[in-house]
C-alpha cells in the first residue's frame, strides 16, 4: 500500500519524474529516522555488552555496607543497591546478561523451528502434518505460562529460562519457514535443481534456505528484544536469573522491597530493558524494509 | 456450520490431548523425585513408596499417562504443597479475581484500542494518528511489570491518589460470593458503595495490563479499517448520502471487523501473561499471585494446576473467537 498522506500527494508528480532507485532511497530514509536511532541503539547496547564490563566504574558484586541504599549521585549515578552494589555497574553488566541470553534463546528457538519448518514444507504430507499440528498444540499454550511451567521444573536459574522461552518459541520459526518454504518449493530454480539431480539437502541448504534468510534475519532481530521481554518477566517472577546476578528483570523485582523510598533501583533496570527492547524491535523493522522490497512502501 | 463445529471441536480435543501430553512431559521432567517432595522432609523410605504407589510413580510411562489423564478428567490436579489442598479448590479461590482482572483489561484493551485504531484512520496523518502510532511503536517494547511499578511509584507513591494494592480496602467488607468477581458480585446484590471501592483497586492493575496491549490492537483495526475505507461500497453509502457515522461503524468497522477479532484471541493470552505479572506487584490475589508464591516455594503440582486452567481458558476463548467469525461475516461458510 502506498502513502497516502498529503504530502506524498503534492509530491507525487516531481517523484515520478525521479528515477526509480532515487524515489526508492528517499522513501527509505523518510521512514526510517526511527529505524537509524534503532540501529545506533544496537551498536552501541553490543559495544557495551562487549566493554561494558571494564567501562563499570565498580565491581557489580562488590559489598559495601557502608554505602547502602544510596541516592543516585555523581559518585553513583544510578544510585546503590540493598548490599551496597552500584546500580550503574550492574545495569552495564546486565547489557551483557540480556545479550546474551536473547541471542542464544532466539538461536535454539530458530535453529530447532526453521529445522523443522523446512522439512515440513518441502516434503509436505504426513510430514508437514505431524511438525505443524505439534507447533499448532505448542502455539495454543499462553507462551509466558507454558514458560513459566518450565522454567519451574528445569529449576529456577538463567539457563532455565532460556530452555523455558526456546522451548515456547520454535513452533513461530516453525510457521513462518514453512510458509516461506512452500512458495519457493514451486520456484523454477529449485524444480531445475532438482532436474540436474541435486539431492533433497543440497536444495534445501542451497537453494531453499538463503532465499529465506532475509525473513528470518528481520524476524530473529525482532526476537532479540522480545526474548529479553520474556526472560526478563521469568526473572521478575523469580524463575529466571537468581541474585546476586545483575539480569534487569531480578533488578527491578528486588527493588521492589524499597519501592516507595528508593524508587530509583527498580527504575533504571526497567528503563534498561525498554531501550534494548525498543531498539531491536525499529532495528528489526528497518531490515525488514530493506530486505524485502514488497514491504519496502508499506510503511 | 454445525459439521464444522464438530470439526473445531474435535481438534479442540485432540490440541487439549496434546497440551495434557506436554505438561506431563514437564512433570515428569523435574529432577527431583515428587515423591519425596510429596512425603515431605524426614519422611522414611517407607512413606516415600507408599506415596510412590499413591501418585503412580511406580507405573511404566504409558500407564503414568493414563492414571494423570483420568485424575484430570476427575478434576484432580494434585495436592499444592504450600497449602496442603487439593490444587484445584486455591485455583477456585483465585481464579474469578484472575477472571475479573483479564476481562476488565480486555475490554478496556479492545474498546480503546479499536476506537483509537478508527480515529487513527479517519484522521491518517494528523496529529491523532501520529501519538496513537508513536505510542503503538514504543509499547510494545514496554516491560509490563515495570510500567506496573511505576504506576504504582506514581499514583501511590507520590500522589498519593489510588490504593497500592488488593482487591478491596480494608475496611470494606467484600460483597456476598455469587461468582466471586467483586465487581460482578456488588453489582448483583445492589452494593454500590462496595462496587465503587472495587472499582478503584481495579484502576491500576487494568491500566498496567491493557494499556501494553491497546497499541496493538489500535494498529491492527487502523490498517484494517484504512483498507476497507478505500473500497466502493464504502464510497456507495457515502454518496448515497448516508451519516458519516453509519458509514464508518454499519459499513467500515463491520467489514473491518475479521482482524480485530482475530486478535481478540491472541490478546487474551497476552493479557493472561500479563495478568500474572501484575499480580503480584498490586498483591491481586489471583492465579498470578498464587502461581509466584507456588513458584518461590517449589510447589510443583499448583505450578503445573495454573498451567492447565489458564491454557484450557486459553484455548476455549479461541474457540469462540473462531465461531465468531460467522456472525462477523456472513459470507464465511463452514
Amino acid at each position: 500500500m502506498i502513502s497516502q498522506d498529503s504530502s506524498a500527494a503534492d509530491s507525487s508528480e516531481v517523484q515520478s519524474l525521479m528515477p526509480v532507485h532515487r524515489r526508492r532511497a528517499r522513501f527509505r530514509v523518510r521512514g526510517n529516522e526511527l529505524a537509524i536511532l534503532g540501529a545506533v541503539v544496537v551498536v552501541a547496547l553490543v559495544l557495551l555488552a562487549i566493554f561494558g564490563p571494564r567501562l563499570a566504574p565498580y565491581d557489580p558484586y562488590k559489598l559495601s555496607f557502608t554505602e547502602k541504599l544510596k541516592q543516585p549521585s555523581q559518585d553513583h549515578w544510578f544510585g546503590t543497591d540493598e548490599a551496597g552494589r552500584d546500580i550503574f555497574s550492574r545495569v552495564l553488566h546486565g547489557t551483557r546478561i540480556s545479550l546474551r541470553v536473547a541471542a542464544i534463546v532466539v538461536t535454539i528457538a530458530a535453529g530447532i523451528g526453521v529445522t523443522l519448518g523446512t522439512v515440513a514444507g518441502f516434503y509436505g504430507g504426513w510430514v508437514d502434518d505431524i511438525v505443524m499440528r505439534v507447533a499448532d498444540v505448542f502455539m495454543a499454550f499462553p507462551g509466558l505460562v507454558l514458560a513459566m511451567a518450565v522454567s519451574a521444573a528445569v529449576g529456577a536459574s538463567i539457563e532455565a529460562a532460556i530452555v523455558a522461552v526456546s522451548f515456547v518459541w520454535w513452533p513461530v520459526y516453525t510457521r513462518l519457514t514453512r510458509g516461506q518454504v512452500l512458495a519457493i518449493r514451486e520456484e523454477v530454480y529449485v524444480q531445475a535443481a532438482r532436474s540436474i539431480g541435486a539431492s533433497d539437502g543440497r536444495i534445501m541448504m542451497r537453494h531453499v534456505l538463503p532465499n529465506i534468510f532475509s525473513v528470518l534475519l528481520v524476524r530473529m532481530t525482532m526476537d532479540i528484544g522480545y526474548a529479553i521481554l520474556y526472560t526478563s518477566s521469568l526473572g521478575f517472577i523469580g524463575l529466571g536469573a537468581q541474585e546476586p546476578m545483575p539480569e534487569w528483570g531480578r533488578m527491578v523485582a528486588t527493588g521492589r522491597r524499597w519501592i516507595l523510598d528508593h524508587s530509583y533501583y527498580s527504575t533504571f533496570p526497567g528503563v534498561a530493558i525498554f531501550i534494548t527492547v525498543l531498539a531491536f524491535t525499529w532495528l528489526g523493522d528497518a531490515l525488514r524494509d530493506w530486505l524485502d522490497p514488497r514491504m519496502r512502501y508499506g510503511q | 456450520m454445525g459439521t464444522y463445529v464438530v470439526r473445531r471441536l474435535a481438534w479442540m480435543i485432540l490440541v487439549v490431548l496434546g497440551m495434557t501430553l506436554i505438561t506431563f512431559a514437564i512433570t515428569h521432567m523435574i529432577p527431583a523425585d515428587p515423591a519425596k517432595i510429596a512425603a515431605g522432609l524426614g519422611a522414611d523410605a517407607s512413606a516415600v513408596e507408599k506415596i510412590r504407589q499413591e501418585l503412580g510413580l511406580d507405573l511404566p510411562l504409558p500407564e503414568q499417562y493414563l492414571f494423570y489423564l483420568k485424575n484430570l478428567l476427575r478434576g484432580d490436579l494434585g495436592r499444592s504443597i504450600l497449602t496442603s489442598r487439593p490444587v484445584l479448590d486455591d485455583i477456585k479461590d483465585y481464579f474469578p479475581a484472575t477472571l475479573e482482572l483479564t476481562v476488565l483489561s480486555m475490554v478496556v484493551t479492545m474498546v480503546l484500542g479499536v476506537f483509537l485504531g478508527i480515529l487513527s484512520a479517519l484522521q491518517q496523518g494528523r496529529l491523532v494518528d501520529n501519538v496513537t502510532r508513536l505510542f503503538a511503536t514504543l509499547w510494545v517494547a514496554m516491560p509490563v511489570f515495570w510500567f506496573a511499578l511505576m504506576l504504582q511509584i506514581l499514583f501511590y507513591g507520590k500522589l498519593e491518589w489510588l490504593p497500592p494494592g488488593g482487591r478491596i480496602g480494608e475496611t470494606v467488607s467484600p460483597p456476598p460470593h455469587v461468582t466471586g468477581m467483586f465487581t460482578l458480585d456488588s453489582l448483583l446484590t445492589l452494593r454500590f458503595g462496595t462496587l465503587g471501592n472495587a472499582l478503584v483497586h481495579l484502576i491500576l492493575p487494568v491500566t498496567a495490563v491493557a494499556l501494553t496491549r491497546v497499541a496493538e490492537v489500535a494498529r491492527i483495526t487502523r490498517s484494517s479499517m484504512l483498507e476497507v475505507l478505500g473500497v466502493d461500497y464504502v464510497r456507495t453509502a457515502r454518496a448515497k448520502g448516508l451519516s458519516e457515522k453509519v458509514v464508518i461503524l454499519r459499513h467500515a468497522l463491520k467489514n473491518a471487523s475479521l482482524p480485530i477479532i482475530t486478535t481478540f484471541g491472541l490478546q487474551f493470552g497476552y493479557l493472561l501473561g500479563g495478568t500474572i505479572l501484575v499480580e503480584s506487584i498490586f498483591q491481586w490475589p489471583g492465579m498470578g499471585r498464587y502461581a509466584v508464591l507456588s513458584i518461590t516455594s517449589v510447589d510443583f503440582p499448583a505450578v503445573i494446576g495454573v498451567t492447565v486452567v489458564a491454557s484450557f481458558s486459553f484455548v476455549l476463548v479461541n474457540l469462540g473467537v473462531d465461531l465468531t467469525y460467522r456472525f462477523a461475516d456472513p459470507r464465511i461458510r463452514y
